[in-house]
């Protein structure tokens, strides 16, 4: 039997010791995300009926490769927390929790590292 | 967790008792679009990524995409960007400890449903007119 009070379990770092990191790093992402998205979709907007020539001059801009380069990286970030969380409610068997949550972040760093490859490949010249 | 003071608590009632509510079906309906747009942002990523492969590859994905089906599919990711949006901002609010009495957190939900809606149509009459 352990001596420790409840609150004392939880004190400090908590008993997944990283503390209110994920709850920090999901806000930080989703203020991060507004101005990004607002972006994005102005750029969605703006390339609607652009052939590939148009969209490898949008991206070419070193402005607008940036900002998208921003924007993935703070959008798979977000991503990947809110699925996180998702998959803790609902997948309660800890082996069949582990490979989703491996899954969850595979999946985001390849959708992260697909997206800016393909930025910094049209924006150094396609 | 043997002599632990959480063992006699009560467990919450099961979901399925409540009569469904407005406020609730926001914060499903914001689990919903965010698990959307996790695979929504994939299908962008996948577009950027065929510009930069071939014109070829990029012919395929913008035919999906110009497709009815296409358009279809980037009008609920349009309209799930938008709402999971105007929800975070939400969360953001509340997590300043405001809006949360009864007649400002279902004014909140409305205005949320309303905006989503009116926003995601003037984003694609933007689109519509940039062609």
């Amino acid at each position: 039997m352990s001596m420790r009070t409840p609150l004392g379990k939880v004190r400090g770092l908590g008993s997944a010791k990283s503390g209110t990191g994920h709850f920090w790093h999901q806000r930080m992402t989703a203020i991060a995300n507004i101005p990004l998205l607002i972006f994005l979709v102005g750029f969605c907007v703006s390339m609607a009926g652009a052939d590939r020539a148009g969209i490898v001059d949008a991206v070419s801009n070193p402005l607008v490769a940036l900002m998208l380069v921003f924007t993935i990286i703070s959008v798979t970030w977000h991503m990947r927390l809110g699925m996180q969380v998702i998959i803790e409610d609902y997948v309660h068997g800890e082996g069949s929790k582990l490979i989703c949550l491996l899954g969850n972040t595979f999946f985001s760093l390849a959708v992260a590292l697909t997206g800016l490859f393909a930025v910094l490949k049209i924006s150094f010249g396609g | 967790m043997a002599n632990s003071p959480m063992k006699e608590r009560p467990l919450s009632p099961h979901l399925s008792i409540y009569k469904p509510m407005l406020t609730m079906m926001m914060s499903i309906v914001h689990r919903i679009t965010g698990a959307g747009l996790y695979f929504g942002m994939a299908l962008f990523v996948g577009w950027l990524f065929s510009v930069a492969q071939s014109q070829s590859c990029f012919d395929i994905v913008q035919g999906f995409i110009g497709s009815w089906f296409g358009r279809l599919v980037l009008l609920g990711f349009t309209w799930a960007l938008v709402h999971h949006a105007l929800g975070g901002l939400r969360h953001l609010l509340w997590d300043t400890g405001r809006g949360f009495d009864l007649v400002k957190i279902e004014w909140l939900a409305r205005a949320n449903i309303a905006a989503s809606v009116v926003l995601t149509l003037l984003i694609w009459i933007a689109a519509y007119a940039a062609r």
